[in-house]
């Protein structure tokens, strides 16, 4: 089998760490440039594991990693943490300048993008709010403006919904589907919720825990971005199903 | 309202009991004065009690000044060199331990300017909960800002700028709130050893001249003026705290 790279991808990845611990086990992974895929999995599968070798934070024990973190500009990656991970001591315009002033752009010159940003995630009324400020949905639509306000072409979610309650969870994820969709972007997606993962995602990687092993991949062929209305098809609800057993069975 | 008059309902009452006890006891002055008195020797000598209530805060916020300098520079230093305080730490910490009344006679040997020497001996006091609440602070980053600002490969000096130094900021102002009355406590304590030397004095030397010439309300006087210079400096360090953190940090939001 000789095929092209992908530009995002995994190749027979392991990773252990100094206490012995083996996260992940042979593991290969492709993402298309515009793909949208979630990694579910229970905890201590190396979901988040991945994302780190993805984002460069970490390097693979064996293996090979390929991701535009290694090998472009640091903007090209995006990281989106459960917590909303703000400085708390800056208000919502500085967390979204933050990856622009790192690279150098004056506040005068970021101005339009991050206002712009802040627009399209509904957050421009509280441009000037410190994060205490904010409801647990806001500060994660701060994160996010902050993710893609270098238009990154990868952004990596560590569970960002799993805080959050369920209707702000449901909303984000519906914005988060339409955000993507603009964008020209690949998101991988890590998540524990087969809801989460069966509505957002055009392919789902199912693991296993210790060690950390891809047990299944499915494709959903459904057109992005979805509605709500989605969420009450027969085909979400059998892709659900479909999820859970394969998580059952790889448990 | 209660939170505001409670306390100063207490205080006029403490005073008041005071100046009952000493009346209708009939203590005698030299043994205690009553509030009254004290006042009316604090006014009486208000202008030399002022001009040595000048020289001491001039030494307790000259070492406070440097603390803050000492401290910073010193923790940064250890912050960005682990190695520097794996080497530095253990003088630090004798220097926080050994009594300063104890070291205070050595100092005044080596050091020839009296407010040079009074100086150094409030720094020693003083300097401590800066140097290690600030150091706290550096390393209390959190891990995953630290990996945003890696992955948007900040340079050293914008991690520290845009991330360790605000940080930091609520440890050193708590820091701050100790390392204030302990320089007050350092400069009055220095200059209890040193004496009175040269043409300036501080209120520390009142009180032992009072206390010579067994002029007890001419010391409640002198005592009563370090007292509001501390819950001065006390009220100060909270107002700026509050004025700092005021809008982002728990300690200060309520």
């Amino acid at each position: 089998m000789t095929q092209a790279p992908a530009p995002i991808h995994l190749d027979h990845v392991s990773k252990r760490f100094a206490s012995g611990v083996v996260a992940l086990d042979d593991v290969s992974l492709e993402v298309g440039p515009r793909e949208f895929v979630s990694l579910l999995g229970p905890s201590g599968c190396g979901k988040s594991t991945i994302l780190r070798l993805l984002a460069g934070l970490d390097a693979p024990t064996s293996g090979t990693v390929r991701a535009p973190a290694l090998a472009h500009a640091a903007a090209d990656t995006a990281f989106v943490f459960q917590e909303p991970t703000l400085m708390p001591w800056a208000s919502v315009f500085d967390n979204v300048w933050l990856p622009l002033r790192l690279a150098g752009a004056s506040r005068h010159e970021a101005d339009a993008r991050v206002e712009a940003m802040l627009r399209h995630v509904g957050l421009d009324d509280f441009r000037d709010a410190v994060p205490a400020e904010l409801s647990g949905g806001m500060k994660m639509r701060a994160s996010i403006a902050r993710a893609l306000v270098t238009r990154p072409r990868l952004l990596l979610m560590d569970e960002p919904f799993a805080a959050l309650d369920e209707m702000t969870r449901t909303r984000l994820g519906a914005d988060l589907s339409q955000w993507w969709q603009e964008e020209q972007m690949a998101v991988v997606f890590v998540t524990h919720s087969v809801f989460e993962a069966a509505f957002l995602s055009q392919r789902v990687v199912v693991m296993s825990a210790r060690p950390g092993r891809v047990t299944a991949s499915f494709t959903l062929e459904e057109p992005l971005p979805r509605s709500a209305a989605f969420r009450l098809t027969p085909r979400y609800q059998e892709f659900c199903r479909e999820l859970s057993a394969a998580l059952e069975r790889s448990a | 309202m209660m939170r505001r008059l409670l306390p100063i309902a207490t205080l006029v009452g403490l005073l008041a009991a005071w100046e009952a006890l000493v009346r209708l006891a009939h203590i005698p002055a030299y043994t205690l004065p009553a509030p009254s008195l004290v006042a009316a020797t604090l006014w009486d000598n208000l202008a030399s009690l002022s001009q040595s209530w000048w020289f001491t805060v001039k030494i307790t916020f000259g070492a406070l000044a440097l603390a803050c300098a000492g401290g910073i520079l010193i923790a940064a230093a250890f912050a960005l060199l682990p190695a520097l305080e794996v080497a530095l730490f253990p003088v630090a910490v004798v220097l926080q331990v050994t009594p300063i009344v104890a070291i205070a006679p050595l100092i005044l040997i080596y050091v020839e300017s009296t407010t040079a020497a009074l100086l150094l001996c409030a720094w020693i006091v003083a300097f401590f909960p800066v140097l290690s609440n600030t150091l706290l602070g550096l390393r209390a980053a959190e891990p995953n800002l630290k990996d945003l600002f890696r992955l948007y490969r900040a340079t050293p000096l914008q991690r520290l700028r845009l991330l360790l130094t605000p940080g930091a900021l609520p440890y050193f102002l708590a820091g701050l709130k100790i390392s204030g009355g302990l320089s007050l406590i350092g400069a009055v304590t220095a200059e209890m050893v040193a004496g009175a030397a040269g043409r300036e004095t501080g209120l520390a030397s009142r009180i032992l001249e009072a206390s010579f010439r067994t002029e007890t309300p001419k010391m409640f006087a002198a005592l009563t003026l370090l007292v509001f210079t501390g819950v001065a400096i006390f009220i100060g360090c909270n107002w700026l705290s509050r004025q700092l953190l005021g809008r982002w940090h728990t300690s200060e939001t309520r």
